[in-house]
This record gives structure tokens, sequence and C-alpha cells, in this order.
């Protein structure tokens, strides 16, 4: 019977299925709510399939024992929230520079520090992009939809292959606990990229050579041994002391994202051909958002919903595009302001931009966000 | 049906409200042919303190996952009962134990009041199955789920052990409820 | 026994083929004179020589601070990660390829400060891992600080009027958390520490070597140490004995000394045999 092959999961568990559907065949984590039931399903589905799973002793151990399966050439996950993505930074900016691919997700709770673990939030967007010290390359992927969880977890792997970075994939306790309805893909339905082989002689291998502008990694333990560092260094994974290397190193880990930002960049929008009140929301929000969109619509107020897939890099066009058009862009959001801010920097004053926020461990509602856009659209 | 119909399914921690409420949910949109959300919202409780299971269910694609307006709350306990009874829509169906509940909330819904866990205990000796009755109760109340798929999403979620004891709760919910409408 | 009974015993092949392991373009190193590193790093080399691992095999993972600067001079799978998490990069190497050799260089600061949970845990799981903490009771790389090791009453730049925090002893801490193979050796015993590294290398689990090494530019001159050597008699060769010697002497002797040698050894279920055979086989159904 067809419709048994779908299933009613949780976010999380759709988080699992994603991540085997993948390829992942590492994981380490460190228990923390609400983003347990990965590693518990991760536990159990791993071993199955020849893959590893370990749980450390704390945030930090996980990332770096996922760093250390990455390097040795299998698709690694870790998964936390907020508290522990904290912890996770200095990790996280270590593959960032060493350029070692690794998917992360974070199940965004209230804070800061301990918070509100069992309440949902979205306030770990501008961590993401700016929690690790450094300038350093940032893609976070924003799904709102169960079945979504699990497709942007395996677009988080591809990019996190195809770039050779780090991805985190950013989502609430709402969708990270509640359950849908779910089709599980078959088998070559998704685009699966796997890790590009190397095949030079390992003497004219360089981990980081700039010839390319994403320098294929060779697993450990393949015949080529080379030094990998979280010290600035040369293409050959070396220290270095000289200026004209250290900024070229640093350059081009961003470069490599910024020159693709439009493929890496997914947008979904509602409505919004003809919008003159604009939403832009993710995650659970943008469910409240879509919510209010059609009950705008229903009511003739010519409201649309820009809903990003991917938040970091930050979709600066179609914000920049969308605020010449409308009068307004509201940014429903679990914190205190923080999309809005560039939001707000995109749109440079061509259109109003009003940030709708809650701290209080509850959904933005639909009639929340109905209200403002009846505002803006008087 | 209206585009969304809200269930609510309240008491306490280790109650089986959740797992109502996933069984519900799993009804409607694998068993049965309609869209269904379920969410939850709980404290730090494993066992005791207030907890819900909301279910959305609707022919339409669903957005916002969470209730607006209540058609049908379960209340298993005083607590979540008065905890949780605020947005029952008007002429929305409120089911209570009624063991448990002793001082019922009064508002523009029906109230229908059952000894549950006092059934489960007398009929089939164990109170854990509560929950299930509960369940085949809210599908004969409100009609919103056929008892086919109910009851093949009791069964799908049960161990193989008690597939026997939970098909009779679920029956026992049916028949309990159709002299209560 | 003395170290040339050592010596004569193992019969090590002497002249050495040092840069078969090193990276002769990435030296020279960035030791200070008189440093123990460099001498830690050939008794390694050479018992590296003596397992017949081969190179591809081989990865070595260091934190950071003066001693973790060596996987970048020697030819092997190198990875320099971040303070006090070799460990954990090194499980998920290890992990991850289980027929790899995966040696973690660590100094003390970095094992036993800011790493010290993750050693204490690494211990535990009994990962096979082998781990030399190069032991010289300072932090050097930063400027002199007192570590997890500096004696009581010693001076560093940030215990200008002595340290009150008592020492750590590694062996007795990897032993209690589960290491299987538990050992110390200095850089002043040098074939011995050979000897011992060899061992290490060999033992299925978390070995542990301490290796008591000196820093004559910040520990030694704070501490009115007149040079390296004399840091080197006192500290390594008069603060040391032998557990077999130790076996012979009146506990007086033993006042305020250091044990050498294999401390501690056990059979003990290794964390990726368990992983295959009770995890994965139960997984899957074997």
């Amino acid at each position: 019977m067809a419709e048994h092959k779908k299933k009613l999961l949780q976010g999380n568990e759709a988080c699992v299925e994603g991540a085997i559907y993948a390829g992942c065949k590492f994981y380490a984590g460190y228990p923390i709510t609400p983003s347990t039931e990965i590693a518990e399903g991760l536990s159990v589905r791993l071993p199955k399939i020849g893959g590893k799973f370990i749980q450390m002793e704390d945030e930090i151990a996980s990332i770096a024992a996922a760093i250390g399966g990455s390097l040795a050439g299998l698709k690694s996950l870790t998964a936390t929230s907020g508290p522990g993505f904290s912890l996770k930074q200095e990790g996280l900016g270590y593959a960032c520079i060493a350029e070692i691919p690794l998917v992360i997700i974070n199940v965004m709770r209230g804070g800061p520090s301990t918070g509100y673990p069992t309440g949902p939030s979205q306030a770990d967007i501008m961590q993401a992009k700016w929690g690790t010290h450094g300038d350093h390359p940032a893609i976070a992927l924003t799904p709102a939809y169960v079945q979504e969880i699990l497709t942007e977890t395996v677009r988080a792997f591809n990019l996190s292959e195809k770039y050779r970075t780090p991805v985190i994939v950013l989502y609430d306790e709402i969708i990270g606990h509640m359950r849908e309805p779910i089709t599980i893909p078959e088998p070559g339905e998704l685009e699966v990229i796997d890790r590009e082989k190397v095949t030079c002689p390992p003497d004219e291998y360089f981990p980081y050579d700039e010839r390319f502008e994403v320098p294929p990694l060779a697993p450990f333990g393949t015949g080529y041994r080379y030094h990998v560092t979280g010290l600035n260094h040369k293409k050959d994974g070396f220290p270095t002391n000289d200026s004209k290397q250290i900024n070229e190193n640093n350059l081009r880990i961003m470069r490599k994202i910024e020159n693709h930002k439009a493929e890496i960049w997914k947008n979904e929008e509602v409505s919004l051909k003809d919008a003159d009140v604009a939403v832009f929301s993710i995650g659970s929000t943008a469910r409240s958002a879509n919510f209010a969109v059609k009950a705008a619509r229903e009511a003739g107020i010519k409201a649309g919903l820009l809903r990003p897939l991917t938040i970091w890099p930050f979709p600066d066009a179609a914000v920049k595009e969308l605020a010449k058009r409308v009068k307004a862009i509201i940014v429903p959001e679990l914190n205190l302001g923080q999309m809005v801010l560039e939001v707000e920097r995109c749109a440079g004053g061509a259109c109003k931009v009003e940030g709708i926020h809650r701290v209080d461990g509850e959904p933005i509602t639909p009639a929340q966000i109905l209200e403002i856009i009846k505002k803006h659209a008087k | 049906m209206s585009a969304r119909y809200e269930l609510r399914f309240s008491g306490s921690g280790g109650q089986g409200m959740i797992l109502a409420g996933i069984i519900m949910a799993e009804a409607a949109a694998i068993y049965g042919d309609k869209n269904a959300v379920q969410s939850q919202s709980y404290g730090p409780e494993s066992r005791g303190g207030a907890s819900k299971a909301e279910v959305i269910i609707s022919t339409q694609p669903i957005d916002y996952p969470k209730a607006t307006a209540i058609d049908c709350m379960l209340a298993m306990t005083q607590e979540a009962c008065s905890k949780y009874h605020y947005d029952i829509k008007p002429g929305g169906i409120l089911l209570i134990d009624s063991n448990e509940v002793k001082d019922v909330p009064k508002g523009h819904f029906k109230t229908i009041s059952f000894p549950i866990i006092e059934t489960a205990r007398k009929e089939l000796g164990k109170t854990i199955v509560a929950n299930i009755i509960s369940l085949g109760m809210i599908a004969e109340l409100t009609g919103i789920v056929p008892h086919e798929a109910v009851e093949k999403a009791v069964l799908a979620r049960v161990p193989a052990a008690f597939v026997e004891l939970n098909k009779k709760a679920v029956q026992i919910g049916f028949q309990s409820a159709k002299g209560l409408k | 026994m003395s170290e040339g009974t050592v010596a004569k015993k193992q019969k090590l092949s002497v002249p050495f083929d040092y840069d078969k392991y090193l990276r002769p373009k990435k030296l020279p190193h960035i030791w200070c004179p008189g440093c123990g590193h460099g001498i830690v790093l050939k008794a390694l080399l050479r018992a590296i020589e003596a397992s017949g691992l081969n190179k591809d095999d081989i990865c070595m993972v260091s934190g950071i601070g003066c001693s973790s600067r060596t996987p970048g001079y020697v030819d092997f799978n190198t990875m320099h990660s971040l303070h006090g998490r070799a460990f954990a990069f090194a499980t998920g190497i290890k992990f991850a390829k289980p027929n790899m050799k995966v040696i973690v260089i660590t100094g003390d600061g970095d094992a036993l400060a800011i790493g010290g949970n993750h050693f204490i845990h690494t211990c535990r799981r009994n990962i096979d891992l082998t781990v030399l903490v190069y032991t010289n009771a300072i932090y050097g790389m930063t400027g002199g600080q007192y570590s997890p090791t500096t004696p009581l009453g010693d001076i560093a730049t940030t215990s200008r009027y002595g340290n009150i925090e008592p020492p750590f002893d590694a062996c007795k801490m990897a032993e209690a958390a589960g290491a299987s193979f538990v050992a110390r050796g200095t850089a002043y015993h040098t074939l011995e520490l050979e000897k011992t590294i060899l061992e290490a290398i060999k033992h299925k689990g978390t070995s542990v070597v301490d290796i008591i090494d000196a820093c004559p530019t910040y520990y030694g001159r704070m501490n009115k140490y007149k040079s390296a050597t004399h840091m080197m008699e006192v500290i390594e060769k008069d603060g040391t004995v032998s557990v077999k010697q130790a076996d012979k002497l009146p506990p007086e002797k033993l006042e305020g000394k250091l044990l050498r040698g294999v401390l501690y050894k056990t059979d003990r279920p290794e964390y990726c045999e368990q992983y295959a055979t009770q995890v994965m086989g139960k997984a899957t159904g074997k």
C-alpha cells in the first residue's frame, strides 16, 4: 500500500532519516534537550549499516570527534542545542580553517545559558554566523517542516562535502519535536554528493592547493600523509608566519562560499509576486507566517512570504529586490531581534522593516503576524 | 469539517497523553486520508506535572502546528483541565475523567464526563490503557477519524503481547462514548 | 637495571635513519636549546621503527603547546588540533579507522588542565590510543605559567609567590580512570623511554606514558636551576626511581620520587573492538 510509505515522524527523527540517506557514517554527540532524539535514533541506526556512533564526554569533544571521523573519511554529524552549540564554537572554527566537511544540527532552545530547555527559540541565528571567533565562512540551513528537515539535512551534507566546510542546520524545538507525515525518499530521488576522490600521486598532493577553489580532501590513512592544523597555513597544511600567505588563507575560505552564494541560497516564496506587505521568516515562525499570509489574502490584503531555507549566507539579493517593491517587510522571529538587523541592512531604507519578537517560550501566533500585516497594508 | 480540526489530550506525565496524540495523528494521516500534525508541550518531569499533546487534523496542508481554538479536549486530571481548557471553542467538546476532575470548568462547550481510568481498571484490570480507551471515545465523539483507522493506528504502535488488551480498550472507548453524545 | 643493559637487551639498531620519519623541510623545530622534547621525539621515532608500523598507518594528533608542535615535524598522517582536545579528535579518527595506529602527543597543561576531562574519558573507554604526556611542569608556549604538575611552592609567571596548588600525578589518574597501560619515563633515561614507548605502542587499549622532561627557558630559570643538564640530573635522574629499583629500596629512599617504567598493565576490552562485536554485532543480529 503506497500510503504506508508515509510515516508520522518527529522533526528530530526526520533528521536521522536525512543523515542516513545522505550517507552519514559517523556521529558523535552529547545529550541535550531538545535535540537528543537525533543521537538516540542514530545510536540504533548507524551500527546496523557499518556506521559509528559515540556518545562523548561533552559537547566540545563531540564536535572534535566528529571532525576526526570526517578527516578519516566518514561523513560526520554532531547535533546539539543552544548551550551545546556555544561550546562547539571552538571546534566549528577549527573545521572552517582546516576545511573539514561536517554537519552540525542545532535544535534551538530558549536562552541565554540554560534558559528554557523545553521551549522553542530562534535565538542562535547570529551565533551560527558569528559564534566562533575570527572571520570565517558560514552556511546555515533553516527547514520549517518535518519533511524539510530530512531534505535539508541531506542538502547540508552535500554542501559540506562540496565546499569542504562545516554546515549548520538550525531549527527550533517546535519542529524538532512535532510529528508530521513524511515520505522517506527512494534512493536516487534526492541528490547525494560524496567527497571528491583524490587521484594525484601523494608527492603532488597539497591539502590546501590554491589551484582549486575547493581542494579535494584525502582521508587520513589512504597514503596521503599531510598535516592539518588550526593555525593559518600554506597549501601544504603547515603553519606559516608569512602575512601574504595568512591573508590568502583567510580570503580563500571565504571566497569559496562567497563565489557560490547563488547556488547555496534557497528561498520559498508564497504569494509574493504582487505583495504589498511581505513577511520574512524561518522555521516554525514561518509556518505561523504562512497561516497569517493566507488569512490576509482571504481578507483582501496583498501579503506574501519570503521563507529562506538558507539563512547564511544571508539571502541579500532576494531581500534587496523585495524591499524595492513592497511597503513593508515584517520579520517575526523567536528572539529579540537578529534576522531583522540583516533585513534592515539589505532593505537599506527602501521599505519599512518591522520585527515581531517573542522570548516567552511560546510560538509567535498567526494572529500576532496578521495584526502587523494589517497595520502595514493600510 | 472545517479547515482545521484541533484536538488536545491532556493529563499528567506518564498517562500516555502524548502517545494518544501520536496515535490519533497516525490514524488521520497514515491510516486515514487527511493531514495531521502532532505537537506537545512538556516540562522537565517525565512523570507527573501537566502534560499535553495537540493534534491538528485537516484536509489541507497544515502550517501552524499549535492549537488556535480547540474542537475537542481530553482532560485526565484536574490540574490539566484547569490549566488547558481556556481555548476550547464555543460548541467544542471537553471530555473529562469524572473521578479525577471534580471542579468542572464552565464555558460554551459541551462537557462529557466518564470514569475512564476506573473503566480501564474494572474492565481490563490495567489503568495503563486508559489513554487508549479515551482515544476510542474521542474518535466516537468527534467522528473526525474512522474507527477502523484508529484501531489500525493503535495496533501498529503497541507491542505484540499487548495487541488484544489494546484492541479491547479501543473498542470499549468506541462503545462507552456512544451513549454520551 | 642500568640503562646500558636495557639497550643491550633490546638491540636497537644504530645507526638510525631519522630522515625516514622526519619532514626535513619543516625543521628546525621551535623548541628551545636544552628542551627535552627533541630527545623524546628521538625515542618515539626509534620506538616506531622498532614497532614495524607503516607510516601510512600511523596518525599523530596533538593539542596546543610546545610538545604539540611535534606532529608537524614527522612524516605521518598528522593533526595539530585544539588545546586540550587532541584526545577527542584522536578518538574520532581511531573510531572511524580502527586499523590506524593513533598516537596522541600532549603536554601536562594540554592533557591535565584544559583537556583533563577528555583525558579521563579516553582512559575510561580504553580506546586504543597511545598517549604521550610531556610533563615539564609549566606552560612554555605562553611564557611560563604554572601548570597542573608544577610542584608546590615553585615559581611561575602566575605564581610569583610560590605555587599553592598541589600537582596531579598523571599516572595515578590514568590508572584510576581505566587506562590499561600506564608508564612513566624521562628524557634523561632515553633508551629506557624508547623501550617504554614501544611497549605502549604495542599495547591494545589506552596506553599513557607520562614523560618527565625539562623546560630550562621558563621553569628552570624561574626556579634557580643552573642549566638544562642540571635540571635533568635533579628532576629526571635523581627525582625518579625505576619500578625495579624501587622494590629493593627502603620507603625513606623513595620519599618524593616518581616511579619510572611500566606502572600498570592489564587486559581490558578495547573500545573499538567492543563496538564492533557488541554494538554492531547486536545491531546486525550477528
